[in-house]
């Protein structure tokens, strides 16, 4: 039996609550009664990631998209689509009514993101050269080596607005253009794959998924700077990366598109791999070259810039693997099609990784001005369990939070700056009521402390006093002097640290501070913790009342801290609990209470 | 392979590109590609990839070819798999366990009927196909 519609009713957590089920039963209810059962199949599917406009149904072949579709369409579906074959105008998604400020005719589809970057990335086969090349791979090399000159890429560069997605956010075409100018034999060009931000993978993504799009980009850099050598900086973690890396640099030797006389011209130039060890530090770029050149991953002052002095004293083009991923796109789209998607300053798209308490945890790639509310409901489904929403933290440890009531503030550098956070690598991490903010500052702390090279004494002195301020208020033994310290000495790292660790290692402390001053109060004032994150400050006791005796917790306990006769209510011993919050997770009658 | 030249790479291009648009018309092959990132293979694509093999030899299909791709972005369904079927709309399943890919091989590719709660949707419409 052949079917000739599929019906699909989107079943994620946010449309299933506003009756997707009843959608779908009236909808089989319906083809039963039009007598068109059999050739129609209705299937219930996964999130389709646009649950504001939910619940959502789309019958194929056609792609129909309805959206806010109620049970009782559930008839004029069937009738209309199904049996006449004339789509319902009333439910179909209005492209003109949400037709982003920045016009993009490019968004045809429905949803919010814009895959720019990640456009190959579960598309081809990433181990397969010729399924790239298929999809205009290697097309904008062509393009830079035979139908531009050096200068028209950095130009092309200049008007797309491409600024660097590492985190600082400086303009590509000028690091190009400062290593282009400069006499030299010896030029480098550098691909930063260290992704060193805790919660972070769209750079091993990218590279797991598209391997060829950074090695044409970097090709393309060398023919415009005038470089021979190449190198990938990427963290030996990174094992699959790697692996896809070492193969597409194999195929493309192989094809002539990297090595000797690429494609038969005067250009030479060979991409090598360098393994990085997985210190945090070696992402900034000046500790990154230093260990490329064998030597320890530390920072140096800046002036002089790796655009001028850079490997080995040469100049070096170093640019993060999502800034190599838009640059073939950029060539061969143009430049104003690039500067068309996003904001007025921040140009293009930008890759998230958007992970912690969100039902659809994943990649998300959404044009700059893109309103934080959209990737979270929309894209990322909203929060888990139905929970509060707290903070999302962009930036990772260099980064800040940013509050529900700054929710639609469109996301690019100026404004996630102004918030006191920073665009970053991409980072995306959501919190909700059950996260506690000093707890979190402390964590990000914890990171930067441990992973500080240690050769400033800004960032090695003034990191351990933060991190021993915060602890202490995790105890509930902090005083409101404290409070201040901690804005002194930030703000000293600020100014005085000398690479990007140490500079923003204080932002989380400062964001959160900040926006939940009153959280920190209350573990200072009340020795309070309310989300009863911080161990010393709660009590796990268990409710009589509640409690039936089943036992489940005294097994799960892994100190043996909780005892009592079956069938009667236990008692958890304070002397020996530990706080790890097992038994309450596991008690099903609410009979363990924390405070 | 011997070295390409401009002229060369520009035939291959298009060779290879009628050979991806095949993909999509009527007498296209049948397809299974499984999202191989590191999200997909921590989730279990390997195993996924091993049950389609198996159940596609015990059923005596040999005309399916099971593929791999990168991460997709759908990280909280993986594994994911995309299923092209000659007359079926492509589509793409996630939460892929072994016991969800041998009923993709008998309901969606022997019985032509999509499996049901397992049908996701691409994250965003495809930017090098429009012009
Ligand atoms: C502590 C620290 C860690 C960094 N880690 C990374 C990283 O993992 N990946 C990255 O691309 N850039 C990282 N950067 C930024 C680099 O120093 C540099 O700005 C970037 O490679 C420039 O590339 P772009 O212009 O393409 O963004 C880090 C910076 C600092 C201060």
């Amino acid at each position: 039996m052949e079917f000739n519609h599929y019906i699909l009713v989107c079943g994620g957590t946010g449309c299933e609550s506003s009756k997707a089920d009843d959608i779908y039963r009236n909808l089989l209810k319906e083809c039963e009664a039009q007598g068109v059962k059999d050739s129609v199949q209705v299937v219930k599917t996964g999130c389709f990631g646009f649950c504001e406009q939910g619940p959502i149904v789309k019958i194929l072949p056609e792609e129909s998209f309805y959206v806010q579709v109620k049970p009782d369409d559930a008839r004029e579906l069937i009738a209309e689509h199904i049996v006449k074959g004339r789509q319902v105008e009333r439910l179909l998604y209005d492209q003109e009514k949400t037709r982003r400020l920045t016009g993009i005719e490019d968004i045809q589809f429905y949803q919010k993101q814009l895959r720019v970057v990640l456009r190959n990335c579960g598309v081809i086969n990433p181990e397969n050269i010729d399924e790239y090349i298929a999809r205009e791979g290697y097309a904008a090399l062509e393009k830079a080596i035979f139908e531009m000159t050096p200068d028209e890429v950095v130009e092309e560069l200049k008007t797309s607005g491409l600024r660097g997605r590492g985190g600082a956010g400086f303009p590509t075409w000028m690091k190009w253009k400062f290593t282009k100018q400069v006499q030299e034999e010896e030029k480098y060009i550098v691909c930063n794959a260290d992704e060193g931000d805790p919660g972070a993978y769209m750079d091993r993504s990218t590279l797991e998924g598209d391997p060829h799009n950074v090695l044409e980009a970097m090709a393309i850099a060398g023919h415009t700077v005038g470089a021979k050598q190449g190198y990938i900086y990427i963290r030996a973690e990174y094992p699959l990366a790697i692996n896809r890396l070492n193969k597409a640099i194999e195929q493309a030797l192989d094809y002539g598109l990297l090595g000797e006389n690429i494609l038969g011209s005067d250009f030479s130039f060979n991409i090598e791999l360098r393994l990085g060890a997985g210190a945090f530090v070696c992402g900034e770029e000046t500790a990154l070259l230093a260990s490329v050149e064998g030597e320890r991953g530390m920072p140096r002052p800046r002036p002089p810039f790796p655009a001028v002095k850079g490997l080995w004293n040469k100049p070096t083009v170093i640019n993060n693997v999502e800034t190599w991923a838009n640059i073939p796109v950029i060539l061969l789209r143009g430049a104003n099609w690039f500067s068309n998607i996003g904001t007025d300053k921040s140009k293009g798209t930008k890759v998230f990784a958007l992970t912690g308490k969100i039902n659809n945890s994943g990649l998300v790639e959404v044009p700059m001005g893109t309103p934080l509310r959209d990737i979270i409901n929309d894209i990322g489904g909203g929060i888990k369990d139905g929970k509060a929403f707290k903070a999302v933290q962009t930036g990772g440890p260099s980064g800040g939070v940013i509050t529900s009531e700054f929710l639609d503030t469109p996301i690019d550098y100026e404004h996630l700056q102004e918030l006191g956070s920073i665009m970053g690598s991409g980072g995306m991490i959501v919190m909700d009521e059950d996260d506690c903010m000093v707890d979190v500052a402390k964590f990000y702390l914890g990171f930067t402390v441990d992973e500080s090279c240690g050769k400033c004494a800004p960032c090695r002195v003034g990191g351990r006093k933060l991190l021993n301020i915060l602890e202490r208020i995790s105890k509930g033994q902090g005083s409101r002097q404290d409070l201040q310290k901690l804005k002194d000495i930030g703000e000293a790292m600020k100014r005085a640290a000398l690479c990007g660790l140490g500079q923003t290692a204080p932002n989380p402390i400062l964001s959160t501070m900040k926006y939940f001053e009153d959280e920190y109060l209350e573990h200072i004032d009340e020795q309070y913790c309310r989300a009863g994150k911080c161990k010393e400050l709660v009590t796990y006791t268990i409710n009589p009342e509640n409690c039936i005796g089943c036992g489940i917790c005294a097994r799960r306990c892994p100190v043996n801290a909780i005892s009592g006769e079956k069938r009667q209510p236990h008692e958890i011993d304070q002397a020996l609990c530990i706080k790890c919050g097992e038994c309450y997770n596991a008690c099903k009658f609410d009979a363990v209470i924390v405070k | 392979m011997a070295k390409l030249s401009l002229e060369e790479l520009r035939k291959l291009r298009d060779e290879k590109r009628y050979e991806l648009d095949k993909r999509e018309t009527e007498n296209k092959d049948t397809e299974i590609i499984v999202g191989m990132g590191t999200c997909g293979i921590a989730a279990g694509a390997k195993e996924a990839m091993q049950a389609f093999i198996e159940e596609l030899n015990d059923q005596g299909l040999s005309n399916v070819a099971v593929k791999q791709t990168g991460c997709m972005g759908l990280c909280y369904s993986e594994p994911t798999v995309e299923v092209h079927l000659p007359g079926m709309p492509d589509i793409i399943y996630g939460d892929v366990d072994p016991e969800t890919a041998k009923k993709i091989v008998r309901k969606h590719i022997m019985g032509k009927t999509l499996v049901n709660d397992h049908i996701y949707d691409r994250p965003a419409a495809d930017i090098v196909k429009k012009d």
